[in-house]
Parts: structure tokens; sequence; C-alpha cells
């Protein structure tokens, strides 16, 4: 029989705080701009430059720390990381490696009706580098320190995931906790949240770890995946083999879904970590502490048994909307302006959801507001409109966030309820349709629909449906 | 009237008074430098137009009203690692020689706020690593009581700009002595405040947590009064305290009095090694302080012997990490013809840096490395930590303590490069004040046999400058201020150049205010004697 193999997997995670400024200097972090835009002395390693901590950083890291159930380090350090490379400035980082600013956390996590802790090791801050841009053509390189100095939180998990999926679990978990903090976006795309994944394989019921790779760009959920299963892979053939795993960092190319090998344990470097003299220690007092807990929102956990009994929105419903920080915002400030919460639930499952498929887009992508979807379920209840123009509307809401009143006034979608002018079109109707009243009252009510379609078209959608239906059964 | 022999203050004065003009004070620097630069080399830099510039606006802000304090329109040098907006800033390193900051460092932004006119840049040991000023890219500067001599280092170009009346005052930093030695062989005086007092943005670091910047003058008021206007709280250095108002009132200490002050005398610091005349000098300046009323106790300060070697394995570990950004990247010096980017960084660095910086580049890099880190780094931050308690216990005891600058007078030129251990036994009176983060003065008391001037240190406990400068100031009026020869009598300069140079100097038609035949000027000086590497 063949041998069963069981996968270790921990994590580190990149977050990049949500700050407005650099973590030691004022410049913007703002993605995009022009190169070397959002730079001065301190990001970009001048000569007598010295950098100066920016409170808020600590104060997420604190956040972050205490909604992972992590102890606060009461004195904490910053330490220089010592590594010549043109995207770091100075050649150093300042990071954290003595006394990090979180320790001994965990998360809990879910996959199919398994519970399971994942603990946090440690979690520390520190600033990123820069870009670097080759020039092929040219044969040069070129660099770009708008992000250097922006802050990161680097999370580091013991070894407790053994699949994809609870790897894929416990990064979601993360991600929420993070995005409701407010104290990151993490977009993985766009590498405010990055992971490299620690893996070994072992005989399924031996003790000792295997030896571990460390594997490296990994932006997408799906690539982790693909890639926690090539590498798996990868080492239990060598194992087989009878070869051994050899320690080193490997680059994941999710085109080619196979990883190459970065640097082995040999060629690691000494970073030569030492306590960083610009900066003084980081007191963190009780007080501090208990003011960043009482300033804590309320999680998803929360908020989705909140949503249950509050709103008797379905076990479902909740865990999607509080999926994303952003759709549950959208989802209270608009049941709050209509007071109907179902409503505004049916609108974010149905039509959003088809929609932001469609887009290719995430919950967080909304960019429309709850005012106009609470205005749009208020026309709508009201009978000012009917569903299908609702539908249409919602489309523009979606796409340009346009106020329903006003569009709907605009183009006069408004639902028509003048009995009299409805019993015009439907003489007509009746008058041009005689095979299908024929069929009627001959006993097929499916040739009603037929019949209200027609009204329907000739009243170019905004006829009442129920009315029609009502006043052609007189009729006929 | 004899502008360049004034003090700073003085010169204030008589600005103020509308008995001298900005201009006039800009131009009797420049004068001075002009007779005495070819022989002391004591300027990486000089800005001559700059500085009349800046005099005319000055002047005019004075003739407003606006500006009243003691340094407007006064002259300054200021030591090439502190960061000026514009003005070549060099380390006087190979690897800086075409850097020009885009900022001012916030210690000469407070001296340009009080209307200081900055005249140039002072030369110094490379990336202040050296107690002679041989080691600069740019030659030696040489001692203005005796051109054979060093003037000490690293702020050697400040204290011999100061010495030779090339400006009335300059600035320097301390990261292990290189104040308070430099001014001891200078024959003039010099404060290293206590560690967070001066705010160190814009100064080039070499050791982060001993770095500080302090004021190099003629006499123990100018010194407070220029401590007085650098030293500032500022936001942007982390490592900046905030010691409020009555913290920074320097010259309110400058009372000649010392009736029933504490002067401790640490046995270990007059014991073997200290030149006897040194000892001497110092001695029996600690008795004119006693006759006016001191009360002076010898007493076993522990440790002493640990301080060098925690002192040079936390500085050059500090070192390795600063320096790490002089990598042909971003600005100054890059290596010509090299084969992609770890060639670059190499050849660079090899070519730029000079023997002494590279060595304490090794040794940092050494300590800090794993497997050594427990051993040297964390060991020597322990024995930091001990010394400073050390000194905590003597401070109960003691307002003041009293050592040597250094252990001999100014070496001759050369003496100290061939044995880089024996030039940072030298350090031994200084480097444990930075390790504590202490105040200290270095002030003359005399000369030696030779001629050459003998310093006396004053230390303090951490923010108790006033009661250095107050046992300064109470000494130095029993005494008046000794100018070199070469101050005095620039123009028979020639006679003094040591044999060879003055035969030299005269078929050069160097122009010392010339910033690049200056430099060139410098090399040439560096590679006649060998010096350096």
């Amino acid at each position: 029989m063949a041998k069963q193999y069981e996968t270790v997997i921990g994590l580190e995670v990149h977050v990049e705080l949500a700050t407005k400024t650099k973590i030691f200097c004022s410049c913007s972090t703002e993605f995009g701009g022009a190169p070397n835009t959002h730079t001065c002395p301190v990001c970009t390693g001048m000569p007598g430059a010295l950098p100066v901590l920016n409170k808020k950083v600590v104060e997420y890291a604190m956040a972050i720390g205490l909604a992972t159930n992590c102890e606060i380090t009461r004195v904490c350090k910053f330490d220089r990381k010592n590594y010549f490379y043109p995207d770091n400035p100075q050649n150093y980082q300042i990071s954290q490696l003595y006394l990090p600013i979180a320790r001994n956390g965990f998360v809990e996590i879910e996959t199919g009706s398994t519970k399971k802790k994942v603990r946090i090791h440690e979690m520390h801050m520190e600033e990123d580098a820069g870009k670097l841009i080759h020039d092929e053509w040219d044969d040069t390189s070129l660099v770009d320190y708008n992000r250097s100095g922006v802050p990161l939180v680097e999370i580091v998990s013991e070894p407790d995931m053994r699949s994809a999926d609870e790897v894929i679990a416990y990064l979601e978990k993360l991600r929420t906790i993070i995005q409701y903090l407010g104290a990151s976006d993490c977009k993985l795309q766009e590498g405010s949240m990055r992971a490299d994944v620690n893996l070994s394989v072992r005989e399924a019921g031996t003790e000792p770890f295997g030896t571990r790779t460390e594997m490296k760009n990994l932006n997408s959920f799906k690539a982790i995946a693909r890639a926690i299963e090539g590498e798996r892979e990868r080492q239990i053939e060598l194992l087989e083999a009878g070869k051994s795993v050899i320690q080193e960092t490997r680059r994941w190319d999710d085109n080619k879904e196979s990883s190459y090998a970065m640097r082995s344990k040999e060629d690691a470097q000494d970073y030569r970590y030492f306590p960083e003299p610009d900066l003084v220690p980081i007191v963190i007092s009780d007080q501090w502490i208990d003011q960043i807990r009482a300033r804590q929102p309320e999680l998803r956990t929360e908020k989705l048994e909140r949503y249950k009994k509050e709103f008797d929105i379905p076990q479902y419903d909740a865990e999607i909307i509080t999926s994303s920080k952003h759709m549950a915002d959208i989802f209270e400030a608009a049941a709050a302006i209509c007071g109907k919460p179902k409503k505004v639930s049916n609108w974010l499952m149905v039509e959003t959801l088809r929609l932001l498929k469609d887009h290719g887009m995430e919950p967080e992508d909304l960019r429309f507001s709850p005012e106009n979807l609470a205005k749009l379920v208020s026309l709508t209840e009201s009978g000012a409109i009917n569903s299908s123009v609702a539908k249409e509307v919602f489309e523009k809401i979606f796409a340009e966030d346009v106020d329903p009143e006003a569009y709907v006034e605009e183009h006069g979608l408004k639902m028509v309820n003048d009995e009299g002018a409805l019993e015009e079109v439907l003489k007509k109707v009746i008058a041009d349709n005689p095979r299908a009243v024929e069929d009627y009252r001959g006993g097929k009510e499916k040739a009603l629909g037929a019949l209200v379609g027609q009204t329907m078209k000739l009243m170019k959608g905004k006829a009442n449906p129920g009315l029609v239906n009502q006043k052609l059964k007189e009729m006929l | 009237m004899d502008i360049t022999s004034l003090t700073a203050v003085e010169l204030g004065k008589k600005i103020k008074a509308r008995e001298i003009s900005v201009a006039d004070a800009v131009k009797a620097s420049l004068d001075q430098i002009e007779r005495v630069e070819k022989a002391v080399h004591s300027f990486v830099t000089v800005d001559r137009e700059g500085a009349l510039r800046r005099g005319e606006e000055v002047q005019k802000q004075i003739d407003d009203g606006s500006l009243t304090g003691p340094l407007a329109g006064v002259p300054a040098g200021i030591k090439d690692n502190l960061c000026t907006k514009g003005m070549p800033t060099t380390c006087s390193s190979k690897i800086l020689e075409n850097f020009r900051p885009t900022f001012t460092a916030e210690a000469v932004r407070n001296l340009e706020r009080a209307g200081a006119v900055v005249i140039g840049k002072t030369n110094m040991d490379e990336f202040a690593m050296g107690s002679t000023t041989e080691t600069s890219y740019f030659g030696v500067t040489r001692n203005p009581w005796n051109l054979a001599h060093v003037p000490g280092g690293s702020s050697g170009g400040s204290c011999a700009a100061v010495a030779t009346e090339e400006c009335p005052f300059a600035l320097g930093s301390d990261t292990g002595g290189s104040i308070r030695q430099p001014s001891a062989f200078c024959g003039v005086t010099g404060i290293k405040p206590t560690y967070g007092t001066v705010s160190r943005y814009g100064l080039i670091a070499y050791g982060s947590s001993l770095d500080q910047v302090g004021p190099i003058a003629k006499d123990v008021t100018d010194c407070a009064a220029i401590l007085e206007v650098i030293a500032s709280y500022d936001s942007k250095d982390s490592t900046s305290i905030d010691r409020k108002r009555p913290g920074y009132d320097f010259t309110s200490a400058l009372i000649n009095d010392v009736e029933g002050m504490r002067i401790g005398i640490p046995k270990d610091y007059f014991g073997e090694g200290l030149n006897c005349e040194v000892k001497e000098k110092i001695l029996a300046a600690v008795r004119v302080l006693e006759e006016r009323g001191a009360v002076a106790e010898e007493f076993d300060l522990s440790l002493v012997p640990y301080a060098i070697p925690a002192y040079y394995v936390i500085a050059s570990a500090e070192a390795s990490s600063n320096l790490s950004r002089f990598d042909g990247v971003k600005y100054g010096y890059r290596a010509e013809d090299y084969e992609g980017l770890h060639n670059m960084y190499k050849k660079t660095r090899s070519e730029g840096f000079g023997a002494e910086v590279k060595r304490r580049i090794m040794l940092g890099s050494f300590v800090l490395s794993s497997g050594y880190y427990d051993a040297y780094y964390l060991k020597a931050l322990r024995t930091k930590a001990m010394i400073k308690q050390a000194f905590d216990q003597a401070f109960v005891r003691y307002d003041v303590i009293v050592a040597p600058a250094s252990p001999t007078t100014a070496l001759k030129l050369g003496h100290s490069l061939s044995d880089p251990v024996k030039m940072y036994l030298g350090d031994i009176y200084t480097v444990a004040m930075n390790l504590a983060g202490l105040p200290g003065i270095s002030i003359p008391v005399g000369t030696d046999s030779k001629g050459l001037p003998v310093g006396m240190q004053i230390i303090g406990n951490c923010f108790e400058e006033k009661k250095i400068i107050r046992a300064a100031y109470t000494f130095e009026q029993t005494r008046a201020y000794e100018r070199p020869e070469l101050a005095k009598y620039p123009d028979k300069l020639r006679e003094g150049l040591p044999k060879g140079l003055a035969d030299e100097r005269s078929k050069k038609d160097g122009q010392a205010d010339d910033q690049a035949a200056g430099r060139a000027d410098g090399r040439q000086i560096r590679s006649r004697e060998g010096g350096g590497e």
C-alpha cells in the first residue's frame, strides 16, 4: 500500500495598513502616483534623514493583535534588518525581530463542518520597500520609492494548517477581521495582502516535521491553492524517489503552474538584525490598550448573529452579506434609511451578486451609495415603479450610482395606475388579438400572459402588472 | 580693528552696535581663510559668494530689527557631516564628493534663524571615524599651533578653523570625543551636550545612539550662547528630548563662582598612560577651582577599561548599517566600470570609502553577524548600561567630574595611522561620556613644553550642562585666552610651514576659497605624505 502523507503549512502574511501617511514620514501612501512623487528624504534614505513613527500604525497593529487574540508587547522596539537591494533605499529595513508588537494569538477557522484554531506565533510592524522596474530594452532598472515606507504588518502563523482549504479559510478569516477593523483593504491582486507559504510533508502519523520550503509570489486564493497542491506533490515525489527536500525559497509561477528555487538555506543572508537606534521603544499602557479595545468595531461573527436576530435574515444570506465589511455597511445604512432590511438584503443577494459576477468584481468594489439603494426599495414598495423597471434602474445604480427618483422621473418610468387609460389600451389589445382572446375564453389560461405582454409593451413597461391582470380578466 | 581676534559674542555685540558691519565680519573671515587655509586646510568647502550674499540679507534683518540675537551676522564654520541645502556635504569622503543635500540640518537651521552666516564646511576624519582628521579624503588638517602636528579629530577642521580665527566659531559632532579631543589639541573650547539636546536631523550618522552636535569656540561664553541657539526639541528626531525652557538657558550658568561645588577626580583617568605634563596642567587647574571654593576628591570610577571596547563595538555596529545607504544607486560616487548590481555595489564602496571607514564597517558587520551578536554587540550594550550606572553613582557624590580630554597633547602627523588600536586607545577619556549620554566640555588649561595646548574635560550628569559651564567659566576667568602665532601673525605664515611645504606652496597658484582647488590641494598633501590609506 502506498504511503499516506500529511501536509504541514504555516503562513507569513503581509498586510499593507490603510494609514494616510507612511510609517516613518508624512508622505502619502496612495497607490498609483507618478513614480517618486510620494517621497521625501526619509523614505528615499537620504543622508541625515531620520524616521519618526506614525502612531496610527501602532494602533492598527494593536487592533489586529487584539482581534486575533494576541498578547500585546508592552514595551516593543524596532530593529534593523540589513540587506542590500536597490528597492531598499537605506539598505536596511526597519522591522521588528526581538520585541514584536503582538505574540501568541489565534484565529478560529471553519472548513466544511469542522472548526479549528490556527495559532499566531507573532505579528510585527515594518516598512515596505520601493518597486523596481526593469527596462529590458535598455538593460537598465528604474526604482520607484512611492511604496517605500508604506506600513506593513507581518502575521506569522504556527504550522497549524494541513490543507489548501484550511489555508484559504485562514486567509479569508484574517482578511475579514482586518477589513472589519478598517486596518487594510486586503487586496491580494493589488498586493495589499501577500502570503508566503511554508510547507512540508510528513508520513501520516509521524511526529517530526519534514524539511520545509517557502513559496513566494502568490497573488490570488486560486494561485495559493494550486501552489500548495503543486508543492505537496513535488515534495512527495522527491521523498518517494528516495531524495530529500532542500530547505529553500521557491517562486511560484501561476501561468506555468510550477515553482522554481530562488535561493537555498546555504546562501540565505545574514540580516545582522540589531535594535534601531534612531527610534525609541514604544511603551504601550493599559489605558492605550483599553482605548483601542473600546474603539474596536463589531466584528463579523457578532454582526452575523445580530442580522439573524434583529433583521430575521437567513444564515446563508447573513453570511454572504457579512463576508464583506463594505457590503455589510451598505446593507445596514440602506436598511436604516428605508426600514426594509429584508428587501435590501434581497437586492444584495440577487441582483448585486449577479452583477458582481458578470463584471468579475469583488464586493469591495461596490461603488453605489446606500441612500440610492434605499430610495429604490421605497419606490418599489410604494408601487411607484414595477419590478422590471426596478431592475433596470438598479443596473444604473450599480454602474453609475444614479439617484433612482431623479432617474425614474427623467425617463418617465413611473408605473401607470390610471384605470381609464389602461382600459383604453386593453380594449385595443382585445380587439387586435382575437385569437388569444378566443383561446383564453376557451379555457387556455396561458393565453392571458400573451395579452398582458402586449399591454405592457404598448404601455412601455410602466403598467402595474397586478392591475393589468385584474382588469383584463374583468373585461374578458 | 582686528575683527578676527574677537569672540563670537563680542563680534555679535559690535555688529548689533553698528561698530562692525556683517559684510566686514564675513570678509574678515574670508580674508583670514585666504591667508592661512593653504597651510592649515581647515575647510573642505568655502562658500565665498553665498556667505557674502547671506551677510547682506542678515544685515537688512538686523537693521529692520527682526534679528537681535547674539549670533546675528557672525560667521560660522560647519562640520562637513551636517547637511547644508545646496552646499556640498561630503563627510570628507570620496563617496559623497559630489553630494549636495536637499535640506539643511536642524542645528544649522537654528543657527541660520539666529542670523549666523555659514561661510563653509570644515574638514573632518572621513565619516567622523578617526581622532586626527588624517582620514579625510581631501587631505589632513594641520594643527594651528604646530603645522607638523595633527589637530585631533574628528572635528579637527572645525577646531583648527576657530584656533586660526578663520571663523569665530564652528559646529562639530561628537560620537566618542570628536569635539572635546580636537578642542583640547587646538587650544579652543568645545561642548558635547547631553544626548538628545541638539537635533540629529541632518547630521549624517556615524553611531546614531552616540552622536551629538555641539559648539566649538574660543571661550565658554561663546559655547554657552551657541548651544543655547542650536539646542531644541525637534519632532523630526525621535531621540530628541524636550528639556522645556529653563533647560536651554545655558548662558544663565555663566557665573564666576564654584563655592561648594563637588569635583570628582577618577583615579583611573590620572594613572598609567597619561602624559605627565598633561596631568600636571589639569591638576593645577583643579587646584585653581579649589582655591575658588570647590571641593575636589579622588574616587574610583569603575569599568574604565571597558569603555573603549564597548564603544568600538557599538559605534562600528551602528556605522556598518548607517553607511550601507552609500551604494552608488541614489547619490554620491558610483564606480565607472562594473558588471551587474553586486559588482557595482562592491566597486563603488571599495573605491568610495577609505581604509578606516572600511575597517569599521567590517568590524561592525562582524559583531552583528549571527553567532557573534550575543558575544559582542549584546555584551557591549550591557557594558554600556553598567557604565551609565557607574556614572549615576558618581554623580550622587559629585557635581562634576574632571578628566583629561586625551592622554597626550597633539601627536605628529602620520603617527597614529599605522596603528589603529593605539589611535582607538587615545579615546579612553572621552568615549564613556558618549556611552552614558553625558555632557562634557573641554577647555584649554595651558600648553606643554612643546608649546602645544592641553585641554581639561569637565563632565556633568545628564541635563546638567549648567554645572560644567559654570565650572569651566569660573576657571576661564583666571586665565587669558592664548592665540596661536598663526592667528596672531598670519602673514608670517611661510616661515612657520614645515620644511618643504613652503617652497611647494609658493610655486602653486592655489586659491583657498575655490572649492575645486581646495580639494585638489588636499589630495596633493595626502598623496605626498602617503597618509590616509
